[in-house]
Protein backbone atom coordinates (compact mmCIF):
# COMPACT_ATOMS: atom_id res chain seq x y z
CA UNK A 1 0.00 0.00 0.00
CA UNK A 2 3.07 2.44 1.03
CA UNK A 3 4.54 1.76 -2.44
CA UNK A 4 1.30 2.72 -4.04
CA UNK A 5 0.85 6.22 -1.94
CA UNK A 6 4.68 6.70 -2.66
CA UNK A 7 4.22 6.51 -6.55
CA UNK A 8 1.24 8.42 -6.80
CA UNK A 9 2.83 10.93 -4.26
CA UNK A 10 6.19 11.30 -6.72
CA UNK A 11 4.43 11.17 -10.12
CA UNK A 12 2.28 13.75 -9.13
CA UNK A 13 4.88 15.81 -7.97
CA UNK A 14 7.09 14.84 -11.18
CA UNK A 15 4.13 16.09 -13.53
CA UNK A 16 2.82 19.16 -11.66
CA UNK A 17 6.46 20.52 -10.78
CA UNK A 18 7.49 19.76 -14.69
CA UNK A 19 3.94 21.47 -15.67
CA UNK A 20 4.30 24.68 -13.61
CA UNK A 21 8.27 24.75 -15.34
CA UNK A 22 7.06 25.82 -18.08
CA UNK A 23 4.27 28.03 -16.68
CA UNK A 24 6.02 29.54 -14.25
CA UNK A 25 6.91 33.44 -14.89
CA UNK A 26 9.81 33.87 -13.26
CA UNK A 27 12.64 31.59 -14.68
CA UNK A 28 14.39 31.59 -11.33
CA UNK A 29 10.96 29.80 -10.21
CA UNK A 30 10.65 27.56 -12.87
CA UNK A 31 14.60 26.26 -12.29
CA UNK A 32 13.50 25.21 -8.71
CA UNK A 33 10.55 23.47 -9.90
CA UNK A 34 12.74 21.92 -12.09
CA UNK A 35 14.77 20.76 -9.31
CA UNK A 36 11.85 19.92 -7.51
CA UNK A 37 10.85 17.59 -10.36
CA UNK A 38 14.40 16.33 -10.62
CA UNK A 39 14.22 14.97 -7.37
CA UNK A 40 10.81 13.54 -7.16
CA UNK A 41 12.12 11.43 -10.52
CA UNK A 42 14.26 10.32 -8.82
CA UNK A 43 11.94 9.09 -5.72
CA UNK A 44 10.54 7.50 -8.67
CA UNK A 45 13.43 5.40 -9.72
CA UNK A 46 14.20 4.04 -5.92
CA UNK A 47 10.81 2.72 -6.11
CA UNK A 48 11.95 0.47 -9.11
CA UNK A 49 14.87 -0.63 -7.37
CA UNK A 50 17.41 1.30 -9.51
CA UNK A 51 18.83 3.02 -6.47
CA UNK A 52 22.45 3.76 -7.85
CA UNK A 53 20.32 6.11 -11.31
CA UNK A 54 18.57 7.92 -8.09
CA UNK A 55 21.51 8.22 -6.44
CA UNK A 56 23.22 9.53 -9.43
CA UNK A 57 20.28 11.56 -10.97
CA UNK A 58 20.17 13.78 -7.74
CA UNK A 59 24.16 14.16 -7.58
CA UNK A 60 24.79 15.15 -11.34
CA UNK A 61 21.67 16.66 -12.15
CA UNK A 62 20.53 18.08 -9.22
CA UNK A 63 23.49 18.46 -7.21
CA UNK A 64 25.73 20.08 -10.40
CA UNK A 65 23.76 20.87 -13.27
CA UNK A 66 21.25 22.88 -11.71
CA UNK A 67 22.72 24.92 -9.64
CA UNK A 68 24.51 25.91 -13.00
CA UNK A 69 21.23 26.72 -14.13
CA UNK A 70 20.14 28.82 -10.94
CA UNK A 71 23.79 30.34 -11.09
CA UNK A 72 23.40 31.67 -14.64
CA UNK A 73 19.78 32.86 -14.55
CA UNK A 74 20.02 34.47 -11.75
CA UNK A 75 22.83 36.63 -13.08
CA UNK A 76 20.64 37.40 -16.48
CA UNK A 77 18.67 40.24 -16.40
CA UNK A 78 15.76 39.37 -17.79
CA UNK A 79 13.12 41.74 -19.76
CA UNK A 80 10.19 40.34 -19.61
CA UNK A 81 8.44 42.31 -22.10
CA UNK A 82 10.75 40.88 -24.51
CA UNK A 83 10.23 37.25 -23.56
CA UNK A 84 6.70 38.00 -24.14
CA UNK A 85 7.34 39.22 -27.74
CA UNK A 86 9.96 36.40 -28.82
CA UNK A 87 6.55 34.34 -28.32
CA UNK A 88 4.89 34.67 -31.25
CA UNK A 89 7.48 34.37 -33.28
CA UNK A 90 8.85 31.13 -31.87
CA UNK A 91 5.00 29.99 -31.39
CA UNK A 92 4.86 27.79 -34.91
CA UNK A 93 8.59 26.23 -33.78
CA UNK A 94 7.23 25.23 -30.13
CA UNK A 95 3.92 23.79 -31.20
CA UNK A 96 6.55 21.43 -33.82
CA UNK A 97 8.51 20.76 -30.69
CA UNK A 98 5.09 20.03 -28.88
CA UNK A 99 3.38 17.52 -31.59
CA UNK A 100 6.65 15.58 -32.03
CA UNK A 101 6.68 14.94 -28.51
CA UNK A 102 3.29 13.96 -28.42
CA UNK A 103 3.97 11.69 -31.23
CA UNK A 104 6.52 10.15 -29.36
CA UNK A 105 3.85 9.83 -25.75
CA UNK A 106 1.46 8.53 -28.30
CA UNK A 107 3.58 5.61 -29.56
CA UNK A 108 5.56 5.04 -26.38
CA UNK A 109 2.16 3.68 -24.71
CA UNK A 110 1.23 2.05 -27.98
CA UNK A 111 4.82 -0.16 -27.60
CA UNK A 112 3.86 -0.53 -24.06
CA UNK A 113 0.07 -1.63 -24.74
CA UNK A 114 0.89 -4.05 -27.37
CA UNK A 115 3.50 -5.93 -25.20
CA UNK A 116 6.13 -5.27 -27.33
CA UNK A 117 8.12 -3.44 -24.91
CA UNK A 118 11.50 -5.92 -23.40
CA UNK A 119 14.01 -4.08 -21.44
CA UNK A 120 17.47 -5.34 -22.62
CA UNK A 121 17.91 -7.97 -24.70
CA UNK A 122 14.97 -9.97 -25.87
CA UNK A 123 16.06 -13.42 -24.17
CA UNK A 124 16.64 -11.32 -20.85
CA UNK A 125 20.42 -12.28 -20.65
CA UNK A 126 21.17 -8.55 -20.18
CA UNK A 127 18.41 -7.97 -17.05
CA UNK A 128 19.44 -7.85 -13.47
CA UNK A 129 20.01 -11.33 -12.06
CA UNK A 130 18.11 -11.47 -8.36
CA UNK A 131 20.04 -10.52 -5.50
CA UNK A 132 22.66 -8.73 -7.41
CA UNK A 133 23.30 -4.80 -6.26
CA UNK A 134 22.44 -1.90 -8.84
CA UNK A 135 26.24 -0.68 -8.78
CA UNK A 136 27.37 -4.63 -9.54
CA UNK A 137 24.98 -5.15 -12.28
CA UNK A 138 25.99 -1.59 -13.87
CA UNK A 139 29.43 -2.31 -13.42
CA UNK A 140 29.57 -5.58 -14.52
CA UNK A 141 27.62 -4.41 -18.01
CA UNK A 142 29.55 -1.14 -18.62
CA UNK A 143 33.00 -2.70 -17.86
CA UNK A 144 32.35 -6.25 -19.61
CA UNK A 145 30.23 -6.10 -22.27
CA UNK A 146 30.03 -2.64 -23.33
CA UNK A 147 33.40 -1.48 -22.56
CA UNK A 148 34.30 -0.44 -26.03
CA UNK A 149 31.29 1.77 -26.34
CA UNK A 150 31.66 2.93 -22.92
CA UNK A 151 35.17 4.38 -23.26
CA UNK A 152 33.69 5.31 -26.91
CA UNK A 153 31.36 8.01 -24.64
CA UNK A 154 34.30 8.79 -22.32
CA UNK A 155 36.79 10.17 -25.02
CA UNK A 156 33.88 11.94 -26.48
CA UNK A 157 33.39 13.67 -23.29
CA UNK A 158 36.88 14.92 -23.13
CA UNK A 159 36.83 16.29 -26.19
CA UNK A 160 33.89 18.12 -25.87
CA UNK A 161 35.35 19.03 -22.50
CA UNK A 162 38.55 20.31 -24.15
CA UNK A 163 36.58 21.25 -27.44
CA UNK A 164 34.74 23.84 -24.44
CA UNK A 165 37.98 24.89 -22.80
CA UNK A 166 39.91 25.48 -26.15
CA UNK A 167 36.79 27.78 -27.76
CA UNK A 168 36.05 29.91 -24.31
CA UNK A 169 40.20 30.15 -23.31
CA UNK A 170 41.76 33.55 -23.78
CA UNK A 171 44.87 35.42 -22.94
CA UNK A 172 43.88 38.57 -21.19
CA UNK A 173 46.83 41.13 -21.08
CA UNK A 174 45.43 43.79 -19.55
CA UNK A 175 44.80 42.33 -16.33
CA UNK A 176 47.19 41.10 -13.46
CA UNK A 177 47.09 37.49 -12.47
CA UNK A 178 48.09 35.60 -9.18
CA UNK A 179 51.67 34.06 -9.57
CA UNK A 180 51.00 31.71 -6.43
CA UNK A 181 54.60 30.21 -6.45
CA UNK A 182 56.12 34.04 -6.30
CA UNK A 183 54.06 35.06 -3.95
CA UNK A 184 54.68 31.97 -1.35
CA UNK A 185 58.47 32.53 -1.97
CA UNK A 186 58.46 35.92 -1.33
CA UNK A 187 60.38 36.89 1.89
CA UNK A 188 59.96 39.87 4.75
CA UNK A 189 63.53 40.93 3.56
CA UNK A 190 62.98 41.42 0.15
CA UNK A 191 59.49 43.21 0.39
CA UNK A 192 60.20 45.90 3.07
CA UNK A 193 62.72 48.09 3.58
CA UNK A 194 64.10 49.88 6.86
CA UNK A 195 64.51 53.42 6.71
CA UNK A 196 65.75 56.24 9.16
CA UNK A 197 64.29 59.53 7.33
CA UNK A 198 65.46 62.62 9.01
CA UNK A 199 62.89 64.90 9.92
CA UNK A 200 61.15 66.68 8.09
CA UNK A 201 62.93 65.06 4.56
CA UNK A 202 60.48 62.47 4.22
CA UNK A 203 61.36 59.01 2.21
CA UNK A 204 61.34 58.98 -1.62
CA UNK A 205 60.03 55.19 -2.79
CA UNK B 1 13.36 -2.12 16.35
CA UNK B 2 10.58 -3.05 13.94
CA UNK B 3 10.66 -6.47 15.52
CA UNK B 4 10.29 -5.02 19.31
CA UNK B 5 6.50 -3.11 17.45
CA UNK B 6 5.09 -6.15 16.12
CA UNK B 7 5.78 -8.25 19.24
CA UNK B 8 3.36 -5.51 20.66
CA UNK B 9 0.79 -7.06 18.20
CA UNK B 10 1.45 -4.55 15.30
CA UNK B 11 1.70 -5.77 11.52
CA UNK B 12 4.62 -5.36 9.76
CA UNK B 13 3.75 -1.81 8.01
CA UNK B 14 2.99 -0.31 11.15
CA UNK B 15 5.58 -1.69 13.25
CA UNK B 16 7.84 -0.31 10.27
CA UNK B 17 6.29 3.11 9.93
CA UNK B 18 6.47 3.84 13.72
CA UNK B 19 9.69 2.42 14.36
CA UNK B 20 11.35 4.48 11.49
CA UNK B 21 9.45 7.89 13.39
CA UNK B 22 11.33 6.73 16.33
CA UNK B 23 14.63 5.78 14.90
CA UNK B 24 14.39 9.30 13.06
CA UNK B 25 13.62 11.42 16.45
CA UNK B 26 16.41 9.18 18.36
CA UNK B 27 19.03 10.52 15.75
CA UNK B 28 17.47 14.08 15.16
CA UNK B 29 16.92 14.96 18.81
CA UNK B 30 20.43 14.17 20.51
CA UNK B 31 21.54 15.67 17.36
CA UNK B 32 20.03 19.06 18.03
CA UNK B 33 21.06 18.53 21.52
CA UNK B 34 24.72 18.20 20.37
CA UNK B 35 24.90 21.10 18.31
CA UNK B 36 23.43 23.06 20.96
CA UNK B 37 26.58 21.93 22.93
CA UNK B 38 28.97 21.76 19.76
CA UNK B 39 28.50 25.73 19.46
CA UNK B 40 29.11 26.25 23.33
CA UNK B 41 32.28 23.95 22.40
CA UNK B 42 33.33 26.41 19.60
CA UNK B 43 33.22 29.17 21.43
CA UNK B 44 34.82 27.78 24.38
CA UNK B 45 38.18 26.53 22.25
CA UNK B 46 38.05 29.33 20.48
CA UNK B 47 38.44 32.15 23.14
CA UNK B 48 40.82 29.66 24.96
CA UNK B 49 43.40 29.67 22.14
CA UNK B 50 42.18 33.71 21.97
CA UNK B 51 43.80 33.45 25.61
CA UNK B 52 39.63 34.90 26.46
CA UNK B 53 37.17 32.83 28.60
CA UNK B 54 34.32 32.71 25.96
CA UNK B 55 30.95 32.32 27.43
CA UNK B 56 30.79 31.88 31.35
CA UNK B 57 27.89 32.81 32.60
CA UNK B 58 24.82 31.63 31.67
CA UNK B 59 25.04 28.42 33.76
CA UNK B 60 27.64 26.46 35.28
CA UNK B 61 30.91 27.62 33.18
CA UNK B 62 28.06 28.79 30.62
CA UNK B 63 26.95 25.51 29.17
CA UNK B 64 23.71 26.72 29.27
CA UNK B 65 24.94 29.88 26.55
CA UNK B 66 23.56 27.70 23.16
CA UNK B 67 20.14 27.59 24.87
CA UNK B 68 20.28 31.16 26.15
CA UNK B 69 20.77 32.21 23.16
CA UNK B 70 18.28 29.98 21.12
CA UNK B 71 15.60 31.30 23.27
CA UNK B 72 16.29 34.77 22.21
CA UNK B 73 16.33 34.07 18.80
CA UNK B 74 12.80 32.24 19.51
CA UNK B 75 11.90 35.42 20.58
CA UNK B 76 12.72 37.70 18.44
CA UNK B 77 10.68 39.15 15.67
CA UNK B 78 10.88 37.68 12.05
CA UNK B 79 11.67 40.10 9.20
CA UNK B 80 11.22 39.50 6.26
CA UNK B 81 12.53 42.50 4.08
CA UNK B 82 9.57 43.86 1.19
CA UNK B 83 11.60 43.84 -1.25
CA UNK B 84 12.47 39.70 -1.10
CA UNK B 85 10.62 37.00 -2.38
CA UNK B 86 8.92 36.53 0.54
CA UNK B 87 8.62 32.40 0.36
CA UNK B 88 11.81 31.85 -1.05
CA UNK B 89 13.29 33.56 1.32
CA UNK B 90 11.23 31.53 4.18
CA UNK B 91 11.81 28.60 2.49
CA UNK B 92 15.96 28.36 2.28
CA UNK B 93 16.61 28.34 5.84
CA UNK B 94 14.28 25.44 5.79
CA UNK B 95 16.17 23.57 3.11
CA UNK B 96 19.43 23.97 4.38
CA UNK B 97 18.17 22.51 8.14
CA UNK B 98 16.51 19.59 6.64
CA UNK B 99 19.06 18.72 3.64
CA UNK B 100 21.63 19.17 7.33
CA UNK B 101 19.35 16.25 9.08
CA UNK B 102 18.41 14.17 6.18
CA UNK B 103 22.08 12.82 5.82
CA UNK B 104 22.48 11.44 9.13
CA UNK B 105 20.13 8.36 7.82
CA UNK B 106 22.84 6.31 7.07
CA UNK B 107 25.03 6.79 9.42
CA UNK B 108 26.27 3.81 11.55
CA UNK B 109 26.52 4.32 15.08
CA UNK B 110 27.05 0.99 16.28
CA UNK B 111 27.63 -2.60 14.68
CA UNK B 112 24.25 -2.62 12.47
CA UNK B 113 22.74 0.73 14.56
CA UNK B 114 21.72 2.32 11.10
CA UNK B 115 18.53 3.66 10.09
CA UNK B 116 18.78 3.15 6.98
CA UNK B 117 20.99 0.62 5.95
CA UNK B 118 21.15 0.60 1.72
CA UNK B 119 23.67 -0.26 -0.66
CA UNK B 120 24.35 3.17 -1.75
CA UNK B 121 24.60 4.82 1.40
CA UNK B 122 28.34 6.87 0.80
CA UNK B 123 26.33 7.93 -2.66
CA UNK B 124 23.45 9.30 -0.57
CA UNK B 125 25.28 11.45 1.65
CA UNK B 126 27.09 12.44 -1.78
CA UNK B 127 23.59 13.51 -3.34
CA UNK B 128 22.02 15.15 0.09
CA UNK B 129 25.47 17.02 0.74
CA UNK B 130 25.30 18.03 -2.89
CA UNK B 131 21.78 19.57 -2.14
CA UNK B 132 23.25 21.65 1.11
CA UNK B 133 24.37 24.68 -1.71
CA UNK B 134 20.49 25.15 -2.72
CA UNK B 135 19.70 26.95 1.03
CA UNK B 136 22.72 29.19 0.55
CA UNK B 137 22.18 30.18 -3.10
CA UNK B 138 18.17 30.54 -2.51
CA UNK B 139 18.80 32.69 0.46
CA UNK B 140 21.02 35.04 -1.26
CA UNK B 141 18.67 35.44 -4.52
CA UNK B 142 15.66 36.16 -2.47
CA UNK B 143 16.98 38.17 -0.23
CA UNK B 144 17.17 40.93 -2.98
CA UNK B 145 20.33 42.90 -1.67
CA UNK B 146 23.71 42.65 -2.85
CA UNK B 147 26.03 41.22 -0.32
CA UNK B 148 24.01 37.81 -0.17
CA UNK B 149 23.70 37.53 -3.77
CA UNK B 150 27.20 37.49 -3.76
CA UNK B 151 27.75 35.04 -0.92
CA UNK B 152 25.27 32.78 -2.99
CA UNK B 153 27.65 33.26 -6.12
CA UNK B 154 30.53 32.42 -3.97
CA UNK B 155 28.81 29.57 -2.40
CA UNK B 156 27.56 27.75 -5.48
CA UNK B 157 31.43 28.24 -7.17
CA UNK B 158 32.87 26.79 -4.04
CA UNK B 159 30.59 23.71 -3.38
CA UNK B 160 30.58 22.75 -6.82
CA UNK B 161 34.37 22.72 -6.49
CA UNK B 162 35.08 20.64 -3.54
CA UNK B 163 32.44 18.31 -4.16
CA UNK B 164 34.12 17.30 -7.33
CA UNK B 165 37.51 16.37 -5.56
CA UNK B 166 35.59 15.04 -2.61
CA UNK B 167 33.83 12.82 -4.95
CA UNK B 168 37.16 11.25 -6.12
CA UNK B 169 38.60 10.97 -2.83
CA UNK B 170 35.44 8.42 -1.86
CA UNK B 171 36.16 6.96 -4.73
CA UNK B 172 39.06 5.93 -3.40
CA UNK B 173 37.78 4.50 -0.03
CA UNK B 174 34.92 2.89 -1.69
CA UNK B 175 37.54 1.15 -3.90
CA UNK B 176 39.56 -0.09 -1.07
CA UNK B 177 36.05 -1.42 0.71
CA UNK B 178 34.43 -2.85 -2.68
CA UNK B 179 31.37 -1.49 -0.94
CA UNK B 180 29.14 1.85 -1.19
CA UNK B 181 27.65 1.06 2.26
CA UNK B 182 28.55 2.53 5.25
CA UNK B 183 28.58 -0.04 7.70
CA UNK B 184 30.93 -2.75 5.30
CA UNK B 185 33.06 -0.02 5.23
CA UNK B 186 33.64 0.74 8.59
CA UNK B 187 33.53 -3.40 9.25
CA UNK B 188 36.42 -3.37 6.24
CA UNK B 189 38.39 -1.20 7.95
CA UNK B 190 39.22 -3.89 11.71
CA UNK B 191 42.63 -4.81 11.36
CA UNK B 192 43.31 -2.91 8.27
CA UNK B 193 47.24 -2.20 9.10
CA UNK B 194 49.42 -4.81 10.09
CA UNK B 195 46.38 -6.62 11.62
CA UNK B 196 46.18 -3.55 14.67
CA UNK B 197 45.49 -0.46 13.20
CA UNK B 198 41.80 -0.02 12.80
CA UNK B 199 41.00 3.05 9.96
CA UNK B 200 41.85 3.55 6.40
CA UNK B 201 44.06 6.80 7.50
CA UNK B 202 46.33 4.45 8.53
CA UNK B 203 47.38 3.29 5.18
CA UNK B 204 50.14 5.25 3.27
CA UNK B 205 48.06 5.13 0.29
CA UNK B 206 44.75 6.85 1.59
CA UNK B 207 46.50 8.90 4.17
CA UNK B 208 46.94 11.91 1.69
CA UNK B 209 43.22 11.50 1.00
CA UNK B 210 41.94 11.54 4.48
CA UNK B 211 44.13 14.80 4.74
CA UNK B 212 42.55 16.01 1.83
CA UNK B 213 39.14 15.14 2.42
CA UNK B 214 39.88 17.10 6.33
CA UNK B 215 40.73 20.26 4.13
CA UNK B 216 37.77 19.84 1.78
CA UNK B 217 35.35 18.99 4.48
CA UNK B 218 36.20 22.54 5.63
CA UNK B 219 35.62 24.54 2.30
CA UNK B 220 32.19 22.22 2.04
CA UNK B 221 30.71 23.00 5.06
CA UNK B 222 32.05 26.86 4.13
CA UNK B 223 33.93 26.64 8.04
CA UNK B 224 36.91 29.03 8.50
CA UNK B 225 39.75 29.35 6.75
CA UNK B 226 37.10 29.08 3.63
CA UNK B 227 34.52 30.82 5.29
CA UNK B 228 33.78 33.31 2.37
CA UNK B 229 30.71 32.94 2.02
CA UNK B 230 29.99 34.92 5.20
CA UNK B 231 33.01 36.72 5.14
CA UNK B 232 32.22 39.63 7.64
CA UNK B 233 35.00 41.76 6.35
CA UNK B 234 34.12 41.63 2.83
CA UNK B 235 29.94 40.75 3.15
CA UNK B 236 28.32 41.68 6.11
CA UNK B 237 26.78 38.15 6.85
CA UNK B 238 26.93 36.81 3.31
CA UNK B 239 23.49 35.15 2.58
CA UNK B 240 22.43 35.63 6.58
CA UNK B 241 22.49 39.18 6.40
CA UNK B 242 19.02 39.77 5.89
CA UNK B 243 17.77 36.99 8.03
CA UNK B 244 16.69 37.64 11.42
CA UNK B 245 14.91 35.11 14.25
CA UNK B 246 14.10 31.59 14.24
CA UNK B 247 14.80 31.47 10.25
CA UNK B 248 18.80 33.11 11.20
CA UNK B 249 18.63 29.88 14.09
CA UNK B 250 18.04 27.20 11.72
CA UNK B 251 21.04 28.27 9.51
CA UNK B 252 23.01 28.94 12.47
CA UNK B 253 21.70 24.95 13.80
CA UNK B 254 22.01 23.46 10.15
CA UNK B 255 25.62 24.95 9.61
CA UNK B 256 26.65 22.95 12.83
CA UNK B 257 24.96 19.76 11.94
CA UNK B 258 27.12 19.80 9.22
CA UNK B 259 30.11 20.23 10.52
CA UNK B 260 29.68 17.32 13.07
CA UNK B 261 28.55 15.41 9.31
CA UNK B 262 31.56 15.82 8.01
CA UNK B 263 33.23 15.15 11.29
CA UNK B 264 31.22 11.84 11.06
CA UNK B 265 32.57 10.82 8.07
CA UNK B 266 35.75 11.41 8.69
CA UNK B 267 35.39 9.34 11.70
CA UNK B 268 33.52 6.74 9.74
CA UNK B 269 35.53 6.80 6.76
CA UNK B 270 39.14 6.89 7.48
CA UNK B 271 39.30 6.22 11.43
CA UNK B 272 37.01 3.28 11.60
CA UNK B 273 33.76 4.66 12.79
CA UNK B 274 32.60 3.16 15.82
CA UNK B 275 35.48 0.89 16.09
CA UNK B 276 38.47 1.33 18.90
CA UNK B 277 41.47 2.56 17.11
CA UNK B 278 43.55 -0.33 18.07
CA UNK B 279 42.10 -3.86 17.50
CA UNK B 280 42.59 -5.39 21.02
CA UNK B 281 39.79 -6.90 22.50
CA UNK B 282 39.39 -5.51 25.85
CA UNK B 283 38.98 -2.19 23.79
CA UNK B 284 35.58 -3.62 22.35
CA UNK B 285 33.95 -3.60 25.98
CA UNK B 286 34.09 0.20 25.46
CA UNK B 287 30.57 0.34 23.61
CA UNK B 288 31.27 1.63 20.36
CA UNK B 289 29.11 4.77 19.99
CA UNK B 290 31.43 5.89 22.60
CA UNK B 291 34.40 5.29 20.25
CA UNK B 292 32.03 7.10 17.28
CA UNK B 293 31.36 10.02 19.56
CA UNK B 294 35.15 10.17 20.85
CA UNK B 295 36.75 10.54 17.19
CA UNK B 296 33.69 13.03 16.44
CA UNK B 297 34.36 15.25 19.19
CA UNK B 298 38.39 14.90 18.02
CA UNK B 299 37.67 16.09 14.41
CA UNK B 300 35.39 18.98 15.75
CA UNK B 301 38.28 19.99 18.35
CA UNK B 302 40.69 20.13 14.92
CA UNK B 303 37.69 21.70 13.07
CA UNK B 304 37.95 24.46 16.12
CA UNK B 305 41.51 24.26 16.46
CA UNK B 306 41.67 25.24 12.48
CA UNK B 307 39.06 28.16 12.78
CA UNK B 308 40.83 29.35 15.72
CA UNK B 309 44.89 29.56 14.14
CA UNK B 310 44.42 29.71 10.32
CA UNK B 311 43.75 33.12 8.32
CA UNK B 312 41.13 33.13 5.60
CA UNK B 313 41.97 32.13 2.20
CA UNK B 314 41.42 34.56 -0.45
CA UNK B 315 39.10 33.98 -3.29
CA UNK B 316 41.40 33.02 -6.08
CA UNK B 317 43.51 30.68 -3.24
CA UNK B 318 39.98 28.85 -2.41
CA UNK B 319 39.54 28.16 -6.45
CA UNK B 320 43.17 27.18 -7.11
CA UNK B 321 43.62 24.85 -4.56
CA UNK B 322 39.90 22.90 -5.06
CA UNK B 323 40.51 22.71 -8.83
CA UNK B 324 44.56 23.06 -9.41
CA UNK B 325 45.67 21.12 -6.29
CA UNK B 326 42.80 18.59 -4.84
CA UNK B 327 41.39 17.58 -8.00
CA UNK B 328 44.96 16.34 -10.14
CA UNK B 329 45.74 14.75 -6.85
CA UNK B 330 42.46 13.07 -6.07
CA UNK B 331 42.47 12.14 -9.60
CA UNK B 332 46.24 10.54 -9.47
CA UNK B 333 45.08 8.92 -6.03
CA UNK B 334 42.17 7.06 -7.75
CA UNK B 335 44.80 5.42 -10.65
CA UNK B 336 47.08 4.85 -7.94
CA UNK B 337 44.58 2.95 -5.63
CA UNK B 338 43.18 1.26 -8.21
CA UNK B 339 46.12 0.36 -9.90
CA UNK B 340 47.29 -1.23 -6.57
CA UNK B 341 44.25 -2.53 -5.74
CA UNK B 342 43.99 -4.26 -9.38
CA UNK B 343 47.94 -6.01 -8.50
CA UNK B 344 47.07 -7.07 -5.18
CA UNK B 345 43.73 -7.99 -4.82
CA UNK B 346 42.53 -8.56 -7.99
CA UNK B 347 45.45 -9.92 -10.05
Amino acid sequence: MIHTIAFYLFATLVVASGAITILARNPVHSVLWLILAFFNAAGLMVLVGAEFIAMLLVIVYVGAVAVLFLFVVMMLDIDFAELRAGFIKNFPLGMLVAVVLLCEIVLGVGAYRAGALHLGTPDGSAATAVGVSNIKAIGTLLYGRYLFLFEAAGVILLVAMIGAIVLTHRQRSDTRGQNISRQIARRPDEATVNVKPEVGKGVSL
Amino acid sequence: MTAFFQSLGMNYEWAWFVSTICGILLIALPLMLGVAMIIYADRKIWAAMALRRGPNVVGPFGLLQSFADGLKVFLQETIVPSASNKILFLIAPIITFTVALMAWAVIPFNSGAVLADINVGLLYVLAISSLGVYGVVIAGWASNSKYPFFSAMRASAQMISYEVSIGFILICVVLWAGSFNLNEIVADQKGHVFGILNGYAFNPLLFPMWVMFLISGMAETARAPFDLTEAESELVAGYQTEYSSMAFALYWLGEYANVLLMCTLNAVLFFGGYLPPLDLPFLYIVPGFVWLLAKILFFFFVFSWVKATVPRYRYDQLMRLGWKVFLPVSLGFVVLVSGYLMFTRYG
